[in-house]
């Protein structure tokens, strides 16, 4: 079949090895000169709607163009974005309603992991060296006094942020049913965003740290049963060295132990946890039915009548 | 007026963010309440007038028939969430560079700060300290405050204003909520922060805080009035003294609620109430503690060998 084909085949079997190179060759050249940049040019032109490319494809899973249908998969498609319905209250965007401090607290705890990650690259947590990483940082470090006050007004910011979006959802009974175990994280929530930004106050191992967690972990010693100097605490066979302040400090007074205690849990412990509670809290908000409001207002007539659904509110 | 002393308070870096809370929180209150009340100007129409309940779209917000009743999340809330994290960031660069973050001299256990304070969120139960011993302020406090939110859900049984803004439909909750924590909380944050002075004395903003001021003060307990003096006797005493608020207490808690806020009453079991009732008692009893020990000069009403109230 080759002898059949072979454009010098006039000598059957014997044409010569080089010359069958050379013809292979020359052809590959040809080709070269005119199939490949046309195959280029082709491949180019398709490079302009780079939308079509498998790579693009591959990472998005649907078109953009502007259709509702697009748009709903832009978020639903999206993990980051999915844990929004595709469709909300159309009064619910209003910032009067929610003033949004439960999104802007997510997203200072996310500028604080942040900031807070690249602290942990300067900072050893011990005695000899806390501090002077802390002046380290401060003065040494490119971009290490912003750094660091990034992180700190940001946790303050957090604390504040708590307390605004607590209050909303108290005033607008968003805590009712059917959202109450959710409150009850939220409470939880409080709770550790408060011993993060106490636990963190520890970590410049200055004066102003030393003597805050001091007066703070004092009061545990006062703690009723559980601590030295509270009631029956030494009925029970508490002493300073034994009691639950010895526990959280990892000694008797707020020293080298306290300071390591002090940075696991600011740095591991209590974040993780609070992430889990923050998960559960965000996954609870959907399935109780989304945002709270602004919802169509009850009248006290109606208020000792079955739940209706929300379809039946007169619209 | 010692205005450096006031302006040293008041920029202290750790202070500025309760200097910025408060017209935070001034903003958000005032945001509230004029929802509040449009809503509840809205609720009375409705309620005189019931044909109008019935078609009516139920809101202050603006809605004609044929308006969708629902907006795609995107672009219309993720564009907020967008510029809201924008703005935060500005917010936060702007501060981290026009403030430094306190850093005061290394830890030194041999030299006390004086005012030592805790971090500014504490401040408040920090304050409590002056008023009870360190096992309530510390411990108990914190943990009631606790538990107190988390049963809220569960003891408020009134279904009204729940997804609005309201006063009218839930004046006891909101105004407990308020005196919770604006008064109980965020005044006493204030006042640990602005007022409070070496040895945690009272100075007013303005007042140059002297370190050598001693306060002669002698303070009383409840039972000494009475000329108690058996350690017994004091022990009895005090417990009818807190006893006897609690059942007082909750008889006129229990009287009220049933004459002024009978729907509610009916709705709550018996032991929603009674948690009711203990919660806002043990709150109220703060300011009572306050308000004998400054008006009366009385450091404890119930005195025993193992704890005292």
């Amino acid at each position: 079949m080759a002898d059949e084909n072979n454009p010098n085949g006039k000598n059957g079997n014997k044409v010569g090895v080089l010359e069958k190179v050379a013809a292979g060759v020359k052809d590959d050249i040809q080709a070269l000169k005119t199939d490949i940049p046309a195959k280029a040019k082709e491949q180019i032109e398709g490079l302009k709607d780079p939308t079509k490319t498998q790579v693009y494809t591959s990472i998005f899973r649907h078109k953009h163009d502007d259709t509702p249908r697009n748009r709903a998969l832009g978020v639903l498609s999206n993990v980051f974005l999915h844990l929004h319905p595709a469709k909300i209250n159309r009064d619910a965007v209003r910032y009067s309603y929610t003033w949004g401090m439960g999104g802007i607290t997510f997203y200072l705890f996310i500028i604080l992991t942040y900031t807070g990650v690249l602290l942990m690259f300067y900072y050893h947590p011990s005695k000899v060296q806390a501090f002077r990483d802390v002046l380290y940082l401060e003065h040494d470090v490119p971009f290490g006094k912003i750094l660091r006050n990034m992180h700190r007004w940001a946790a303050h910011l957090m604390v504040i942020g708590v307390w605004l979006h607590m209050f909303r959802v108290f005033l607008t009974g968003s805590y009712k049913k059917p959202r109450e175990f959710n409150w009850n994280i939220g409470v939880l929530l409080l709770v550790f965003t408060l011993l993060l930004s106490f636990t963190g106050y520890l970590l410049p191992d200055d004066q102003l740290g030393f003597w805050a967690v001091t007066v703070g972990t004092n009061m545990a010693r006062a703690t009723p049963l559980l601590g030295h100097e509270g009631p029956f605490g030494s009925m029970l066979g508490m002493t300073p060295y034994n009691d639950v302040r010895f526990g959280l400090l990892g000694g008797s007074i707020v020293d080298a132990n306290a300071l390591l205690r002090s940075y696991i849990w600011h740095c591991i412990g209590i974040p993780i946890v609070a992430s889990v509670l923050m998960i559960v809290h965000f996954w609870r908000v959907r399935k109780d039915g989304g945002i709270s409001g602004p919802a169509q207002v009850m009248l006290s007539a109606e208020a000792d009548k079955p739940r209706r659904g929300p379809k039946a509110a007169g619209e | 007026m010692d205005w450096r002393q006031l302006w040293e308070i008041c920029s202290a870096p750790d202070n500025v963010p309760i200097v910025g809370l408060i017209p935070l929180l001034a903003f958000y209150i005032y945001l509230a309440v004029k929802q509040a009340r449009a809503n509840d100007q809205l609720i009375e129409q409705l309620e005189a007038d019931p044909a109008l309940a019935k078609t009516h779209h139920r809101k202050t917000w603006p809605f004609k028939p044929g308006w969708q009743k629902e907006v795609h999340v995107w672009p219309f809330l993720l564009r907020i969430e967008f510029l809201a994290a924008i703005i935060v960031t500005i917010i936060l660069m702007v501060w981290s560079i026009t403030l430094n973050a306190p850093l005061e001299e290394p830890a030194n256990p041999n030299l006390t700060m004086n005012p030592a304070k805790a971090p500014w969120y504490f401040l408040g139960l920090q304050e409590m300290l002056v008023y009870f011993d360190p096992w309530i302020a510390g411990v108990v406090m914190p943990t009631m405050i606790i538990i107190g939110l988390m049963v809220i859900p569960y003891i408020d049984t009134n279904p009204l204003g729940s997804g609005y803004y309201t006063w009218k439909q839930r004046k006891f909750s909101i105004s407990t909520f308020m005196f919770g924590f604006v008064i109980l909380w965020v005044a006493m944050i204030i006042i640990g922060t602005f007022i409070r002075g070496p040895g945690w004395q009272w100075f007013w903003p303005g007042q140059t805080w002297d370190h050598n001021r001693l306060i002669y003060e002698v303070n009383r307990d409840l039972p000494d009035i009475f000329g108690i003096a058996s350690n017994l006797g004091k022990g009895i005493f005090g417990a009818i003294v807190v006893g006897g608020y609690y059942l007082l207490g909750g008889g006129l808690v229990y009287s009220l609620f049933r004459r002024k806020m009978g729907k509610d009453f009916q709705r709550m079991s018996l032991l929603q109430f009674s948690i009711m009732q203990f919660l806002l008692l043990t709150m109220v009893a703060l300011p009572l503690k306050m308000g004998l020990r400054l008006l009366w000069h009385i450091k404890y009403v119930w005195i025993t060998p193992w704890f005292n109230v």
